[in-house]
């Protein structure tokens, strides 16, 4: 056989029926993510045709976009997101239950966004399928599986058959080498990705990155890495697999256990791609010249470093256009620009690492006057985990919310959002326009960014707060 | 059979990058149906602050009315998986999307729900954007569009999209036909999920 890519060792696995010319191929799907706002017309879907949830035991279910971020202890919490959310959040409860899925609910200690406890869990593990009806599903090949957002359509053909019909994408590498320098992070080198091969230079691909640089992140880095994959256009972003992996999934409670573990281990150790084996496209990035990134307009391939002047692209209407509505000026850095808002929180950057960093940075320091920063952690167990570390009181301390776990300002479906005009500095991963509410103007940066910018009022280096983390 | 040709005059949105977040904001996807959401499309832009129709964006001009075919600028639904990009779209009367390059989850959406995207040559779309109002027609089963000057060019499809289009074919009983297949496998393969 000749040379393959890790991605098509776990495509190979999982083919069904194969493609031909006339007919894509059926894929099987190992883990299937379900939420509340995707979901609804799937459910109504196999309701109408009389059919059951094939396999309700590789379907995983929480509640995470529409949810609020205040506590739910009774129905009446529920009030907050308004009517249409909470028969939302209820229908969501009441499929669950009717068709046999464990829901991690507002009852759960596990419940949280959902592209963080999958991973969290142990559910997410190498060479598997995965599929959401939410973009960012990317986030799992992180693990060395294939994942992938799909829409609601293709969630009813899951439910149904565990199946989809795909055709296989292209191949694209992405080698990064060299170190990244101290101050910039996971998110700040897939913004500098995302900037040079643009927001859809990844489209029609599969992304595997590899090399030095990603070798050494952690499974946290690698999974900011990978969740922004979309924001390139990609169907997926995938790492190998190697022993960080293996260290992280070790005794979580849907990883393997026994000798199912040892067996589940050797298994993933052969899913790297073989020497030679060929990817339609290749780009090289080196992470040691990279500083802290910024986005400047109203996607995230428009993006400079922290003390780079933003691009001057005379008679480009659409450009013109973005640089219009995020008030930025051509020629000049995004640094000292004012800031309404920080958010720290959503699937990009919401675990422990990224709230013990945006700590380390407001620790002792207060949040700038007239400066609103909400912190919302990934899930209820990072929320215990960074109460558990005392960093909760830092940030109340520092004049920061602190709130229970949930997709929240990053898309604003559940009430927390950016009043129009207002600048949001925001560790999210996308600056589209209206994303953060109407009218938001959106600067996507790291964790560390995004506590300097709190503290200053404005947009800062933030390398000038750094310290050892608390 | 459905209907193998759509011949309209064209709306022109000439911004490239065009979002799902643009097509239908976060804020209309606490439905739990897929009808009605032709209110919520290009919402930001049709309306201002105050709810009163934007009179210059595209959409709103009287020669918007009735167009089923829509030609974006470059990279059109690039972001998220909502499916609820193209109901609003289609509930809303858009029947075809016409741009250079189609992002891959809103491509798939739109076959499974009846709206074709239609990628086309540079040449091509610099003249449809700078034509809004052309009557053009998209034939299906042939997978070419034809100019008002009759020249056709063809777009890429996939074979099975096209044909699930014509035949108006469920793709989830396609996949139900081959439960005995995805039953063999689950037995056959060498570990579990």
């Amino acid at each position: 056989m000749s040379a393959r890519t890790l991605f098509d060792k776990i495509w190979d696995q999982h083919v069904v029926v194969p493609e031909t010319e006339d007919t894509p191929a059926v894929f099987y799907i190992d883990l299937h993510l379900i939420h509340e706002v995707t979901t609804p017309q799937a459910f109504s879907m196999l309701r109408d045709k009389g059919l059951p949830v094939r396999r309700p035991d590789l379907t995983l279910a929480t509640m995470d976009h529409s949810t609020p971020t205040t506590p739910v202890k009774t129905i009446k919490d529920l009030e907050i997101v308004g009517p249409n959310a909470q028969a939302q959040i209820l229908q969501m409860e009441k499929n669950c239950r009717d068709f046999g899925i464990d829901l991690l609910g507002f009852d759960s200690d596990s419940r949280g966004i959902v592209h963080v406890i999958g991973p969290e869990l142990g559910a997410t593990q190498p060479g598997k399928t995965i599929v959401c009806g939410d973009s960012h599903t990317s986030t799992h090949g992180a693990f060395g599986a294939f994942a992938f957002g799909i829409g609601t359509t293709e969630i009813g053909h899951v439910l149904a058959t565990q199946c989809l019909l795909q055709r296989k994408p292209k191949t694209l590498a992405v080698n990064v080498d060299g170190e990244l320098p101290d101050g910039v992070t996971a998110k700040d080198l897939i913004l500098a990705i995302i900037g040079q091969i643009g927001v859809n230079g990844g489209t029609g691909h599969v992304i595997e990155y590899r090399g030095s640089a990603i070798e050494k992140l952690s499974m946290e880095a690698r999974m900011t890495i990978c969740n922004m994959s979309i924001e390139a256009g990609a169907r997926a972003g995938m790492i190998a697999p190697d022993e960080t992996t293996f260290d992280y999934l070790q005794g979580r409670p849907r990883s393997p256990s026994g000798t199912d573990w040892d067996e589940a281990v050797t298994r993933w150790r052969a899913l790297r791609g073989d020497d030679g084996a060929h990817f339609d496209k290749e780009v090289t990035i080196d992470a040691s010249g990279l500083q802290p990134m910024v986005t400047f307009g109203t996607n995230p391939g428009m993006v400079v470093g922290i003390n780079e002047p933003v691009p001057d692209t005379a008679n480009d209407a659409n450009f013109d256009k973005a640089l219009r509505y995020m008030q930025v000026d051509a020629g000049k850095p995004l640094l000292d620009k004012a800031v309404d808002i920080v958010f720290v929180g959503s699937c990009t950057n919401s675990r422990l690492s990224d709230l013990e960093l945006t700590a380390s940075i407001l620790k002792g320091n207060k949040v700038a006057d007239g400066v609103r920063m909400l912190i919302v952690p990934g899930s209820q167990q990072v929320k215990r985990q960074a109460e558990a570390a005392g960093l909760d009181k830092i940030f109340t301390d520092a004049g920061a919310e602190w709130r229970e776990s949930g997709c929240s300002m990053c898309l604003g479906m559940n009430g927390d959002t950016v009043p129009s005009g207002q600048l949001s500095v925001s560790t999210s991963n996308r600056n589209f326009e209206g994303r953060q509410g109407i009218g938001a103007r959106t600067v996507l940066a790291s964790p560390a960014t995004a506590a300097a910018a709190a503290i200053a009022g404005r947009i800062v280096d933030p390398r000038v707060f750094l310290r050892s983390p608390v | 059979m459905a209907n193998k040709t759509i011949t309209s005059r064209t709306v022109v949105l000439p911004s490239n990058d065009i979002d799902t977040d643009q097509i239908i904001p976060a804020r209309y996807l606490t439905t739990t149906t897929r009808e009605g959401l032709g209110d919520g499309l290009f919402r930001d832009l049709r309306f201002d602050s105050d709810n009163k129709p934007i009179e210059d964006f595209p959409l709103n001009t009287p020669d918007a009315i009735g167009a089923e075919v829509l030609v974006a600028g470059n990279n059109f639904g690039c972001g998220s998986s909502r499916e609820h990009a193209p109901w609003a779209l289609l509930d809303y009367g858009i029947r075809v999307v016409i741009s250079t390059e189609i992002a891959d989850i809103f491509r798939n959406n739109s076959l499974k729900n009846g709206l074709l995207p239609v990628i086309v040559d540079a040449g091509t779309h610099r003249w449809l954007i700078d034509n809004p109002g052309a009557e053009i027609s998209v034939d299906i089963a042939a997978t070419t569009l034809t100019l008002p000057n009759g020249k056709s060019v063809s777009y890429p499809i996939d074979a099975f999209a096209r044909f699930c289009l014509l035949e108006g074919t469920d793709q989830l009983g396609y996949l139900q036909s081959n439960l005995d297949a995805i039953e063999r496998f689950e037995e056959q393969r060498s570990w579990t999920p």
